[in-house]
């Protein structure tokens, strides 16, 4: 009886930790069944090279979103991963424990506050500041970088910060030793020695920015074109999706999730990306 | 010591210094200035009507929204925690080393916990709410939001196990528990603050949830009378606050609501982590 128990016990388990690959398979057949056909009927080239998207004249382009989910990516990378990288060598090497104390669970917090409040908060503060400061509309990629920038923040300091502590304390205290100040130590010494650690946080942080949504809708203007300057609106891959998923029939449907495709063989790249650096920044 | 050093080398350090510490000015400056500038905006605007019953555009009720974004997360929950832990005691207890089915299973939920919202609210809308054909509805949103945060708690749980001393497992096994007893009634029971910590994030991550929400869950603002109703959860509430325009005020009370429970859900969690480190007795 205990051992039928025991065997049911194992299979249950095991059933469970299925799961995640049966979601994962599930997911990538769904997107690429419903989105490689359109994609197809399209033409792959014209599809991911041009830039006129018209749904109505069965004229599908992505390449505007793309370029748009690149270019407000870059923007929260320029902003997010300075002040990230900074702030995490702060509350690793510099900061008093009870300031660490404060600090780190400010930084849980920026993570938990939902993406819809950042978006709002972007268009009642960011988005009249752009347009007071430069006479612009104000929504573009400037504003939706900002935001993003903030939004990855806690990813970039979290996983650099557990890279920096996880460097041996005794190249610190070698390098001291050698006669340089703590500065040097962390610049030369600790942070080189983080870099792979560093690099993966980054890349996480890729991920976060490329894939967030509703922040962007709200900010970023939407308007499917090629930026011509960093205050133009842009639309992202994922601000198509949602703005216009609620409507779409047929082919314009399909088309949407081969948006969705494109993106998620963006995430796929970075996720491949980010466990190879993960394993390098283990050994 | 430090005089030795070449005065470009002092001036490098200072800067950096500089550096260090304003980075982390920033980021606590802007983690405050988001917090206060929600709260002085929404707070006098937070009123009775606000947490009417029933929704109408007078009032702008947020209470159907709260009330469906509990009944969400306890759905969602109800799904993937038993899930996640019994995945996590697969992983951790059942396993040995090299097994193929763990590598597998480790891969998919890391690929799983970087897919954006979005691609997740596709899917639910591709798979639950059209192929299983339960429309926009509670039952469509709840699956999508726990297939999103499976990993997450299974990752916590695997955690909290793995940091039960092997003593305890000497002790039960020679004392002749089974394995399935062992885990129910001495495995679990240590694990349970980890385990709780985790389940504390999942329910931030379902709260702050909006882009897998809008088209699995829909945007109905009632109380559903059926799992197979249409809800609307609070951050996808705020959302068409927002992209509608019309209630400015009382978008930033709903942002207040919001931000308050996500402040109230990160305090718990910090509460339940502080818990588990001081009990954790090294056995």
């Amino acid at each position: 009886m205990s051992a039928f128990k025991e065997r049911i016990a194992h299979i249950v388990f095991m059933v469970a930790a299925t799961v995640c690959i049966v979601a994962v398979a599930l997911i990538c057949i769904f997107l690429f069944i419903n989105g490689i056909p359109a994609i197809l009927k399209i033409g792959p080239i014209e599809f991911l090279t041009s830039n006129v998207w018209r749904p109505s004249n069965d004229e599908f382009g992505i390449f505007a979103m793309i370029i748009g989910s690149i270019y407000v990516t870059a923007g929260a990378l320029v902003i997010g991963v300075p002040l990230g990288l900074f702030c995490a060598i702060f509350l690793s090497r510099f900061a008093h424990k009870k300031i660490v104390k404060i600090l780190k669970p400010g930084v849980e917090l920026l993570a938990g506050i939902p993406s819809v409040v950042y978006g709002f908060f972007g268009l009642v503060m960011i988005v009249p500041i752009i347009r007071a400061v430069f006479g612009v509309q104000g929504m573009g990629i400037l504003a939706a970088s900002i935001i993003l920038g903030i939004m990855i923040l806690p990813t970039i300091i979290t996983v650099s910060k557990s890279a920096l502590d996880a460097v041996p304390e005794n190249y610190y205290e070698g390098a001291l030793a050698l006669g340089a100040n703590h500065e040097r130590c962390v610049f030369r010494i600790v942070l080189p020695a983080a870099v792979s650690g560093i690099m993966a946080a980054i890349i996480l942080g890729v991920g976060r920015a490329i894939g967030e949504t509703m922040a962007v809708v709200m900010i970023a203007g939407n308007q499917v074109r090629l930026p011509q300057g960093i205050m133009d609106g842009v639309r992202t891959m994922t601000g198509n999706i949602v703005l216009e998923m609620g409507y779409a029939a047929d082919l314009h449907r399909e088309a949407l999730i081969g948006t969705a495709v494109v993106l998620f063989v963006f995430i796929l790249i970075i996720n491949l990306l980010f466990s190879l650096l993960k394993r390098r920044a283990r050994v | 010591m430090k005089s030795s050093l070449p005065i470009g080398a002092k001036i490098s350090s200072l800067i950096l210094r500089a550096l260090v510490y304003l980075a982390a000015l920033i980021t606590a400056g802007v983690l405050a200035f988001i917090v206060i500038y929600i709260f002085v905006m929404g707070v006098p605007h937070i009123s009775l009507d606000l947490f009417a019953l029933e929704y109408n555009s007078v009032n702008v009720s947020l209470m159907p929204a709260l009330i469906n974004t509990v009944l969400m997360t306890a759905l969602a929950l109800l799904l993937a925690v038993p899930l996640g832990i019994g995945a996590a005691i697969y992983l951790v207890e059942y396993t040995g080393r090299g097994n193929k089915l763990v590598g597998l299973v480790r891969v998919t939920a890391e690929t799983l916990s970087g897919i954006p919202s979005i691609v997740y609210g596709l899917f639910g809308l591709l798979f639950f709410v059209t192929v299983l054909g339960w429309r926009m509805s509670l039952l469509a949103g709840a699956f999508t939001v726990a297939i999103m945060i499976l990993p997450l708690i299974m990752r916590t749980a695997e955690e909290a196990l793995k940091a039960v001393p092997d003593s305890y497992r000497e002790g039960s096994f020679g004392l002749g528990a089974g394995r399935l007893r062992t885990v129910f009634r001495v495995l679990l029971p240590s694990a349970i603050p980890g385990i709780l910590a985790g389940v504390i994030l999942a329910i931030g991550r379902v709260v702050g949830e909006s882009a897998a929400l809008i088209y699995t869950a829909g945007t109905v603002t009632a109380i559903p009378s059926s799992v197979f109703d249409s809800t609307r959860t609070l951050s996808v509430h705020m959302y068409v606050l927002a992209s509608e325009g019309l209630h400015i005020d009382k978008t930033y009370a709903t942002a207040v609501i919001l931000l308050l429970l996500v402040v109230l859900i990160n305090a718990g969690s910090a509460a339940v982590a502080k818990r588990l480190t001081k009990g954790a007795g090294r056995g």
